[in-house]
């Protein structure tokens, strides 16, 4: 008669069903693959930002154009200019009196002066004189200022020395430059942006995804079906993880294919490191979407805590052992700095893991404390 | 307890009596004899059906915000119960403390048995819950989201397969199972969401406004799914904000403000008026001036337009407030812990008593039967109350007829009644004479959006004075047509005119003769309600002494004295209503635009909103105004109705209504009207998958039968027939459910 049995004779639901989360893997991927932006943040952002460091954003200084003041008809200094025009770095518009080209430093044109003094050849015989060249350099840009100051003073030396000019120094100090002999910033930029790139695949994209579902109610009709959070978040992980996995071997065969990166490690070295990497990435992804359920915010809070420090913070562009002791240690709790050291080293140096193994657990001990936050903020519940 | 008297709150089957005991008990919010009650139901018939869902003293608080206050009440197996109330009167929350999501501040739910609190993953095997905006994923198609959620209901995936010809059978979406859901109309969406909340074998149901933006044909269809859903012993809870569809519930929850103010069948609610509605239809004159008439009475409680006629409502008499009398009248023996109506002390609203003092008891009011007493019944000791409408009926020489009261009436009736017919606002109006034929006019409007055409040659004329409603589900092209009457959006063909002016050529001067009233009144939350005034002074061009003048008129017209330097959130509904209205008409505009101004509003600021409206129009003022709410249509003087971008039919209410009668003493609602309209103007896909659906039963649609016997032998799971009933008992069914409503 009664057309409710007692709910306990119902089998309670097992705690964790592979079943469920397949189903909600599969919609996943349906909607990743659907989905224009995840595609785009995917794989269209990644090609852009290689192409963009591997090329636009060189720290490299080639080509400076100086200007370089020739006060003498002396062959010795005549054959000091030529050095200096011989040089790939700079690019020299001669003059004969200074006043042709302080103009040109005024107006940015030139980025430095080179004189070579009326008196150079007594200078060069009798240092007390003076120094042999004078060299002006544009203080309103630093880098560029000590490049023009380094290299005046490096062909200056090259040149004595090609002379026989100078004395020997005691010391004979000869740069050679390791694991990236031509000093080109691309070689360790693109590794740099693999790791940005990771970040942006693993913590916006997930944080993005997770607030859209609470921004169009879908979390609310899944909630109340009998998934488990755990379920939830791991089907959302899982297709996200693929993903990123995907993003950085395209990445890394662009890195080696088109723009001519060496790969002295392995790949599965690359592969690993990229795969600990992401466990971080996308627990902050959770973290953020479990706290903002909304796409503006969450959107806002991932670039802000994930992009710009991974940008900032990570030695991709700025050495961290450069930075102000406060900055360093907050560097410590960014989880793309171990990635991104981690990668510059697989990619030019090798399969070290005597860096790997302290950079992978440090991520790993990050990536923790994120999963534990995210687990604890989604509750299977819509109360704020 | 044991001979209490059935009272129509019949709950099922055999134990009906007991079983109404603990309805009773509960619904009166009496938490400590609650399990007395249940014990002694319990003693008394253990053939009892456990009830679905049990709220005992539930209270929900958001920081400051109580969204649901102390409501107890029980939900019943195999029934259709309607959670009803204007917005934001805690709907949403409750639903959500039903399906396990959110958890109650205070008191108890328990949902078959299970406490929501402790058994939360356990609960969601046995709750079907649809949110609003039906949680469907739209980049999924129509098979995929089914798949995903069977799969997350632990459907065996062997059995699938048939469960899914089922339902997709059930809801019609055969044709469309490749669909993406994000292309589906809102009426499949809503379907489509059904029919993934009916996955696995849930035994409540929770659908949380699923009447809203779904055509009027697709939300008859869902009614007909739901009937079939109760009869197989399914609880179903159907939230909502529209009141009419509160009658169509065998039981009803009605929440205002976050406290339940009635538990029990619509019927019982609409009795307590019985003999109390009335119909004024007045051969001539200005049926706004008699509405403003029959609500300055102080014996009319309630009152509004229906086509060119007059509803209006007297108010009971003072002893009949008595909260321990609540629908007991008629029966002597009536114990006070057994009535319905839940104390509503401490509501800002509740102060009925003394209000109607004076008024004797008229015994006719207690005769228990329907309200189809004939009017000299009524007559026969007429209360002060029906003598002074009859004066006022004889007086202009108008017809006066008693009709069958609404649930809508009771709920006003409930909050004490609505305001005055006189507005304050439009007495300060200056009278209104564009000297124009048509205030507001558009030939051969049409609006292409790429190949989409939003507006397809769309004609009509607005005169002055006049209520022009443009009627039509969601996605009809009313929003579009009337972007382009405010100039907010360009043509691409045909022309029109407001207030005389091109608005191809002087769409600037045409902005500033009309007044425009957003959706959810686009006001601006950081400002306070004055400076919301000032800037909206200060973008009508008004300056210096005008505009301070106005400012002052609106404080003043609207009582906004106290709110002034509040922010507008923090306003009460209605008067953040009267903010907006007033921020419209700051410049004295000659033409009035409203979209959607009161749906999901309460009703009692609707009628607020309405005597204004009307008092504008008395000056001359002419309205536009876009509505799917099928209570606005009945105050315009004609409208378009829409549908699938074309109007295909403009008329008077009253006109449209008899244009569709089946047979000559027929009275459709405007709804029904709205339906058959539609279904004559088909050919459409959502036509097309509307006609009589084999997979069905629809056994007993109509009112008269909600509360029968439904519990026994019928099997709880989901047992959708797969062969149809027979033609003969489909006809019935259809033909059922055309006929007009009868009364309760």
């Amino acid at each position: 008669m009664n057309p409710n049995p007692p709910p306990a004779a119902s089998p309670s639901a097992p705690p964790f069903s592979g079943r469920r989360l397949l189903a909600l893997v599969r919609k996943e991927g349906l909607q990743v693959v659907r989905d224009p932006s995840a595609i785009l943040i995917a794989f269209v952002l990644p090609v852009i930002l290689l192409f963009l460091f591997a090329y636009a954003v060189s720290l490299d200084i080639r080509q400076v154009p100086i200007g370089l003041v020739l006060a003498t008809e002396d062959p010795q200094a005549q054959s000091l200019a030529a050095a200096f025009a011989g040089t790939r770095y700079f690019r020299v518009t001669p003059a004969r009196d200074p006043r042709e080209v302080v103009a040109g430093v005024e107006t940015g044109t030139l980025d430095g002066l080179v004189m070579i003094p009326a008196d150079f050849a007594r200078r060069l015989a009798d240092p007390r004189l003076g120094p042999l060249v004078e060299i002006v350099t544009d203080g309103s840009q630093p880098n560029t200022a000590n490049f023009v100051a380094n290299y005046a003073q490096g062909v200056v030396t090259g040149w004595a020395q090609g002379q026989g000019l100078a004395p020997a120094p005691l010391v004979d100090l000869r740069p050679r430059f390791w694991f990236n002999p031509e000093i080109e910033s691309r070689r360790f930029l693109v590794p740099g942006a693999i790791g940005i790139i990771m970040t942006m695949i693993g913590t916006l994209l997930t944080a993005l995804v997770l607030a859209r579902e609470w921004e169009r109610g879908t979390m609310e009709a899944l909630l109340a079906t009998p998934a488990r959070v755990a379920e939830i978040l791991l089907g959302k992980l899982l297709p996200y993880f693929v993903l990123g996995l995907l993003a950085t071997l395209g990445s890394a065969a662009l890195a080696i294919g088109v723009f001519g990166l060496p790969l002295h490690g392995s790949w599965g070295a690359l592969l690993l490191l990229s795969a600990v990497f992401l466990v971080p990435a996308l627990g902050q992804g959770l973290v953020i979407s479990a706290i903002a359920r909304n796409q503006f915010i969450a959107a806002q809070v991932a670039l802000f805590t994930g992009f710009l420090p991974a940008f900032l913070l990570s030695g991709f562009l700025f050495e961290i052992d450069s930075m102000p002791a406060p900055i360093r240690a907050i560097t410590l709790v960014v989880p793309a700095r171990y990635f991104i050291a981690s990668l510059q080293t697989v990619f030019l140096a090798g399969d070290a893991w005597a860096v790997f193994l302290p950079n992978m657990a440090a991520m790993l001990t990050i990536g923790a404390v994120f999963f534990v936050l995210a687990r604890a903020k989604t509750r299977k519940s819509l109360d704020p | 307890m044991s001979a209490a008297p059935d009272r129509g709150i019949v709950l099922t089957g055999v134990a009906a009596g007991a079983a109404g005991n603990v309805l009773d008990a509960v619904a009166a919010g009496a938490a400590g004899t609650l399990l007395d009650a249940v014990a002694s139901a319990l003693e008394t018939a253990q053939d009892a059906p456990a009830p679905a869902v049990h709220l005992a003293g539930v209270t929900k608080t958001f920081g400051p915000v109580q969204a649901l206050k102390d409501l107890s009440a029980t939900i019943q197996p195999g029934r259709l119960t309607g959670l009803v109330g204007p917005d934001g009167a805690g709907k949403t929350t409750l639903m959500r403390l039903m399906a396990g999501l959110m958890m109650p501040s205070a008191g108890t739910i328990q949902v078959l048995g299970l406490d929501t609190r402790r058994d939360t993953d356990r609960l969601a095997d046995l709750v079907g819950y649809m949110p609003q905006r039906f949680g469907l994923y739209e980049d999924l198609s129509v098979m995929e989201n089914l798949r995903l959620h069977g799969a997350l209901r632990g459907m065996d995936p062997a059995r699938q397969g048939s469960a899914f010809d089922r339902l997709l059978a059930f809801t019609r979406l055969e044709p469309f199972t490749r669909r993406l859901a994000g292309d589906l109309s809102g009426g499949m969406k809503q379907k489509l969401g059904l029919a993934c909340a009916l996955l696995g074998t849930p035994r409540v149901l929770l659908l949380d406004e699923p009447g809203v933006g779904v055509d009027p044909i697709s939300r008859q269809d869902l009614w007909e799914m739901v009937a079939a859903l109760t009869d197989q012993g399914l609880a179903v809870v159907w939230a909502t904000a529209y009141l009419d569809e509160a009658e169509r519930c065998a039981t009803v929850l009605l929440l205002n403000e976050g406290q339940l103010v009635f538990a029990g069948p619509p019927g019982d609610l609409t009795r307590r008026i019985a003999h109390r509605s009335f119909r004024l239809t007045a051969p001539t004159g200005d049926r706004r001036e008699l509405l403003q008439r029959a609500l300055d009475l102080p014996a009319v409680c309630d009152g509004v337009l229906q086509g060119a006629a007059l509803r209006v409502v007297l108010r009971g008499e003072g002893p009949h407030r008595d909260i321990s009398e609540g629908t007991s009248e008629g029966t002597s023996e009536m114990n006070p812990e057994e009535t319905h109506e839940v104390t509503s002390e401490g509501h800002p609203k509740a102060t009925y008593e003394g209000s109607a003092e004076g008024y004797s008891k008229g015994t006719s009011e207690r005769t228990p039967e329907g309200s189809a007493a004939a009017l000299h019944d009524v007559t026969a000791d007429a209360s002060p109350g029906l003598a002074a409408l009859q004066a006022l009926a004889a007086e202009i020489n108008a017809r006066l007829e008693p009709v069958p009261p609404r649930f809508e009436d009771a709920f006003v009736d409930l909050l004490g009644g609505g305001p005055g017919g006189t507005s304050g606002l439009a007495a300060r109006m200056p009278p209104v004479d564009l000297g124009l034929a048509a205030v507001v006019e558009c030939r051969h409007l049409t609006r292409h959006f790429g190949s989409f055409t939003a507006a397809d040659d769309v004609s009509f004329q607005v005169r002055p004075g006049e209520i022009f409603g443009l009627l039509g589900p969601n996605g009809a092209g009313k929003s579009t047509t009337f972007k382009m009457l405010c100039g907010l959006l360009k043509p691409s063909a045909g022309e029109a005119r407001v207030a005389g002016l091109d608005l191809r050529r002087a769409s600037g001067q045409a902005k500033g003769r009309l007044g425009y009233m957003a959706q959810k009144f686009s006001l601006y939350g950081l400002l306070s309600v004055r400076q919301n005034l000032a800037f909206y002074a200060g973008v009508q061009g008004l300056e210096g002494q005008v505009r301070r003048g106005r400012i002052a008129e609106m404080i003043d017209t609207f009582q906004l004295q106290p709110f002034l330097d509040r922010a507008p959130e923090e306003l009460p509904l209605g008067y953040k209503q009267r903010l907006a209205l007033a921020c419209a008409l700051m410049h004295r505009p000659p033409v009035l635009f409203l979209d959607e101004p009161t749906s999901g509003v309460d009703p009692l600021t609707r009628r607020e909103f309405w005597t204004h409206i009307n008092g504008l129009v008395r000056k001359g003022v002419t309205i536009l105004v876009t509505t799917h709410f099928m209570d606005e249509a009945e105050y315009c003087d004609r409208m378009a109705l829409m549908y699938q971008a074309r109007v295909i039919a403009l008329d008077t209410p009253d006109a449209l209504k008899a244009a569709v009668a089946l047979h000559p003493g027929e009275q459709p609602t405007m709804e029904q009207a709205f339906i058959r309209l539609i279904e004559r103007n088909g050919g459409s896909e959502e036509a097309t998958a509307n006609q009589p659906n084999p997979a069905i039963q629809v056994t007993q649609t109509s009112q008269e039968n909600s509360g029968r016997e439904t519990t026994g032998t019928k099997p709880t799971t989901l047992a959708m027939p797969l062969t149809g009933p027979s033609k003969e008992l489909r006809d019935r069914g259809r033909r059922e459910s055309e006929q007009p409503r009868p009364a309760a």
